[in-house]
C-alpha cells in the first residue's frame, strides 16, 4: 500500500512536469489595437534597462509612459534557458533570442511570424540584418533584429606594444609574446561549449585541408581536430572565463595578456584606464546577433508590436549599444546617442560584420543542409568541451 | 454550564482524538511525512526515473523509454575524473576544517567564558552574515598573482617559498588563485563555521565531573582526552564533517571563480541540464553525490556518530 502511494506520487509529479504545451495556428495580426497594459519579456541581463543600475540607461520608463504597457522582464543566463522558458510557459510575449536559439524556437513553433508592415521603422533596420537566416525562414520574418556584436580578441597593450596580435594563434598555440615571455598561463578561453566554433574558425584559416566551411557545421574529423586544438590550449590556460567581471579582474590582477572577450569588458576596462585594446584578427571572429521574437500565444500582442517599433528607435539602440558594447541594428542610431558617442559604433565593431561567423546551434543535419548524422550536434560539444576543460 | 461545555464541538473533537490515538498520530505527522515522502522522495524518484531515459540523438528531445545508455555515459573517463576531483577536494576540505576547527572549538568551549567567549563565537559566525559570493570574490583578489598575499610574501623576502610551493605538481599552479591550494583555502574558509559549531556544542556538553573523575582515577590529560572527551565529542565531529563534506561536494560556484576551471560534479550537472538540455545525463550524474553521501553516512553511523543525536 505504502509503496503504491509513493509510486503514485512520483508519477503524479512526473505528469505534472511533462504537462503544458499546446500550439495555436494562425497568421500574424494585421492591425495593432489598443495596448493590453502589460508586456512580458525574456531577455539577456542588461538588455532591457529601466535605469535601476544607472539612471542614464533607461529605455523602459519612456515606453511605459508612451504606451501604458507595463514591462516585466525575466532575465535568462543562457540561450538554452531562454528556449526552455519560452517553450514551457505561456506567460511571455517576447524573447531576445541569439542565433543559437532563434531557429530552435521557429522550428518548435514557439514563436510566430511577425508582420513587418506594422512596424514603421522596419525600413531603418540594417539591410544586412533584415533577411538574416537566423530569423527569416521561407521568406517569413519571425522577429525584429535587436543588437549584434563580435567575440573580439582582447589584449594587454603593455605586453603587445603598438602592434595588435594579427591572429588567434596567440591564444591557441604556445608562442612567445612581444614582451619576451611565453603565453602559457597568460591567456584565457571562454568556458561555454560554443567556443569549439572559435577553434574551428581558427582551423578553417590555418588548416585549409580540413575543408571547414562553417565553424558550426563540423563533421567528425573536423570536430576531432578542433577538440585536439582545444586540448593543447588547455595546457596554456590558467583559468577559463565565464563571468565578464571575473575576466576583467584576471586582466588587471592576474597578469592575463590575451583572450577572446566581448566589447563590454573592453569598454569598461578602457574606461577605467587599463592598458587594454581589442581586435578582430585575420581569421575573423565568432559573434552573436539577437532578435526579438514573439511567442505564438503571446498574451499581449498589441503591446508586443508597440515594443517592436520602440526597440528600433535611435535613442534606445544607441543607449543600449553604449551600455552593452554591442552594435545597433539601426545604423542611423550611430551618430545620435550621447551615451554612445560619435565613434561608438566603430569602437563596438560595426565594420566587422562580414568577418563574423554568427552563433547558431550545431545540429545533426548541419542546420538542415545535409542528411542527419553528417554534423556533430551541440549536445556532444557540451560533453566534450567539459572533458577538455577537465584535462581529458 | 458544565453540560453544555461537554457537548461543545471542541470538547467532542478532543474526546474523539483522545480515544483514537492512531488518528491523532496521523493528523500530527501527516503533513511532515507527506513532505518528506512526496517532495523529497518524489523528486529523488523522478530523478532516478529520468536517469533511465535517454536523449533522442536526432531531435534532441527526451526519449522516455527505459535504457541503460545514459548510465553508461556516466562511467566515462572524463566523468569519473570529475567525480574523483570533487570527492578528493571534499575529503581534503573536511580534514583541513577538522584540523583548524577542532582546536578552535575546543578552546572556545572549554577555556573561555563571558565576554571572550561571546567575541570568539561572534568571530566564527560573522562571516556567515555576509554574502557567500562577496567572500569568494574577495578571496579571489587576495589570492591573485598580483594580490595581497603574493605581495606580502615578496615584501618579507619569502617570495621564493611561495613560488616553490606553486611549482609543486597537483597542488600548485600559475598563481594561488588558479591552484588547488587556493581552491582548498577558499573552500575551507567558507565551510569552517559549519565544522566549528557542532564540535563546540559537543565539547560543551561533556560534563566537567567526568573529567574530574578521570583525573581522580589517575588518568593523564592525554588519556582523559582519548578515553573520555573524544568518544563523547565524536557525534559533533561527525555532524561537522557531514556539513563540510556535503557542502563541498555540491558547490559549483567556487570552482568557477577560484582554481583552474576544472569542472566539479555540480558544474557538470549544471552544464548537462542547463546548457546541453540533457536531463537524463544530468539526473544520472546527480546520483554520484547521493551515492557518495549514502556511503559516507553509513560509515559515520558505524562509528557511532548518530547515537547521541
Amino acid at each position: 500500500m505504502r509503496q503504491r502511494l509513493i509510486v503514485g506520487i512520483v508519477f503524479g509529479l512526473l505528469i505534472a512536469a511533462c504537462g503544458g504545451g499546446g500550439d495555436a495556428e494562425g497568421g500574424p495580426i494585421t492591425e495593432i489595437g489598443e495596448g493590453e497594459g502589460a508586456l512580458a519579456i525574456v531577455a539577456w541581463a542588461g538588455y532591457i534597462e529601466r535605469g535601476e543600475t544607472d539612471p542614464n540607461y533607461d529605455w523602459v520608463t519612456g515606453f511605459e509612459a508612451d504606451t501604458g504597457c507595463m514591462v516585466d522582464v525575466k532575465t535568462a543566463g543562457t540561450s538554452d534557458e531562454m528556449v526552455a522558458l519560452m517553450t514551457e510557459s505561456q506567460e511571455f510575449d517576447l524573447v531576445t533570442a541569439s542565433g543559437d536559439a532563434s531557429l530552435r524556437l521557429i522550428a518548435g513553433g514557439t514563436v510566430q511570424e511577425v508582420n513587418v508592415d506594422l512596424i514603421p521603422s522596419w525600413s531603418t533596420v540594417d539591410e544586412r540584418l533584415q533577411n538574416a537566416p537566423w530569423h527569416t525562414v521561407d521568406g517569413k520574418h519571425y522577429g525584429v533584429p535587436y543588437q549584434w556584436g563580435a567575440n573580439v580578441l582582447m589584449y594587454n597593450t603593455e605586453v603587445f606594444g603598438d602592434t595588435p596580435p594579427e591572429s588567434w594563434s596567440v591564444v591557441f598555440e604556445e608562442t612567445t609574446l612581444p614582451d619576451g615571455s611565453s603565453n602559457a598561463d597568460r591567456i584565457q578561453a571562454y568556458d561555454g561549449p560554443i567556443y569549439v566554433a572559435d577553434a574551428a574558425l581558427y582551423l578553417k584559416a590555418t588548416r585549409p585541408e580540413l575543408g571547414i566551411t562553417d565553424p558550426y557545421q563540423l563533421n567528425e574529423e573536423q570536430y576531432q581536430e578542433a577538440l585536439q586544438l582545444l586540448r593543447g590550449q588547455r595546457q596554456l590556460v590558467a583559468r577559463y572565463w565565464h563571468d565578464a567581471f571575473i575576466q576583467m579582474d584576471d586582466f588587471t590582477n592576474e597578469g592575463v595578456a590575451a583572450s577572446s572577450s566581448w566589447p563590454f569588458q573592453v569598454n569598461i576596462l578602457q574606461a577605467g584606464g587599463a592598458p587594454i585594446a581589442s581586435t578582430v584578427p585575420a581569421e575573423g571572429a565568432t559573434g552573436w546577433a539577437d532578435t526579438t521574437m514573439m511567442h505564438t500565444n503571446a498574451p499581449h500582442p498589441n503591446c508586443a508590436y508597440k515594443w517592436f517599433e520602440w526597440q528600433l528607435s535611435s535613442n534606445l539602440q544607441g543607449d543600449l549599444a553604449a551600455w552593452f558594447g554591442s552594435v545597433p541594428s539601426v545604423p542611423t542610431a550611430c551618430g545620435e546617442s550621447d551615451l554612445l558617442g560619435p565613434d561608438g559604433c566603430k569602437t563596438n565593431g560595426i565594420d566587422n560584420f562580414d568577418r563574423i561567423s554568427f552563433w547558431k546551434t550545431p545540429t545533426e543535419d548541419c542546420n538542415g543542409t545535409a542528411e542527419a548524422g553528417s554534423c556533430v550536434p551541440y549536445r556532444r560539444w557540451v560533453t566534450d568541451y567539459l572533458a577538455v576543460i577537465g584535462g581529458r | 454550564m458544565a453540560t453544555s461545555d461537554l457537548t461543545s464541538p471542541a470538547r467532542r473533537l478532543g474526546r474523539a482524538l483522545y480515544t483514537r490515538p492512531r488518528l491523532r498520530l496521523a493528523l500530527l505527522l501527516g503533513l511532515p511525512v507527506l513532505w518528506l515522502v512526496g517532495v523529497y522522495g518524489g523528486s529523488l524518484g523522478s530523478l532516478l526515473l529520468n536517469s533511465f531515459f535517454s536523449i533522442d540523438p536526432f531531435g534532441g528531445t527526451i526519449d522516455r523509454s527505459f535504457t541503460l545508455e545514459t548510465w553508461q555515459q556516466v562511467f566515462t573517463d572524463a566523468n569519473m575524473a570529475v567525480a574523483v576531483r570533487t570527492i578528493t577536494m571534499a575529503a581534503t576540505v573536511t580534514i583541513g576544517s577538522l584540523a583548524i576547527g577542532f582546536p578552535l572549538a575546543y578552546y572556545t568551549a572549554r577555556y573561555t567564558r563571558g565576554r571572550l567567549k561571546t567575541v570568539l563565537i561572534l568571530a566564527i559566525l560573522v562571516p556567515l552574515w555576509s554574502s557567500y559570493l562577496v567572500r569568494v570574490y574577495a578571496w579571489k583578489l587576495l589570492l591573485a598573482a598580483e594580490g595581497v598575499i603574493a605581495w606580502g610574501f615578496d615584501q618579507v623576502g619569502l617570495g621564493r617559498i611561495l613560488e616553490g610551493v606553486l611549482d609543486l605538481p597537483i597542488v600548485g599552479g600559475p598563481s594561488l588563485s588558479t591552484s588547488f591550494l587556493g581552491q582548498f583555502t577558499v573552500f575551507t574558509y567558507i565551510w569552517l563555521p559549519y565544522m566549528v559549531l557542532p564540535i563546540q556544542a559537543a565539547v560543551q556538553r561533556v560534563p566537567r565531573s567526568l573529567l574530574e573523575a578521570s583525573a581522580d582515577l589517575g588518568a593523564s590529560a592525554a588519556t582523559t582526552f582519548r578515553q573520555v572527551t573524544w568518544p563523547l565529542v565524536i557525534p559533533g565531529v561527525a555532524a561537522g564533517s557531514i556539513f563540510t563534506f556535503s557542502l563541498t561536494l555540491g558547490d559549483y560556484i567556487i570552482p568557477t571563480v577560484i582554481g583552474d576551471s576544472s569542472p566539479f560534479i555540480g558544474l557538470a550537472i549544471y552544464s548537462q541540464q542547463g546548457v546541453a538540455g540533457n536531463l537524463p545525463l544530468a539526473a544520472a550524474l546527480a546520483f554520484i553525490p547521493v551515492l557518495v553521501m549514502v556511503l559516507y553516512l553509513s560509515g559515520a553511523r558505524k562509528l557511532g556518530a548518530f547515537e547521541a543525536l
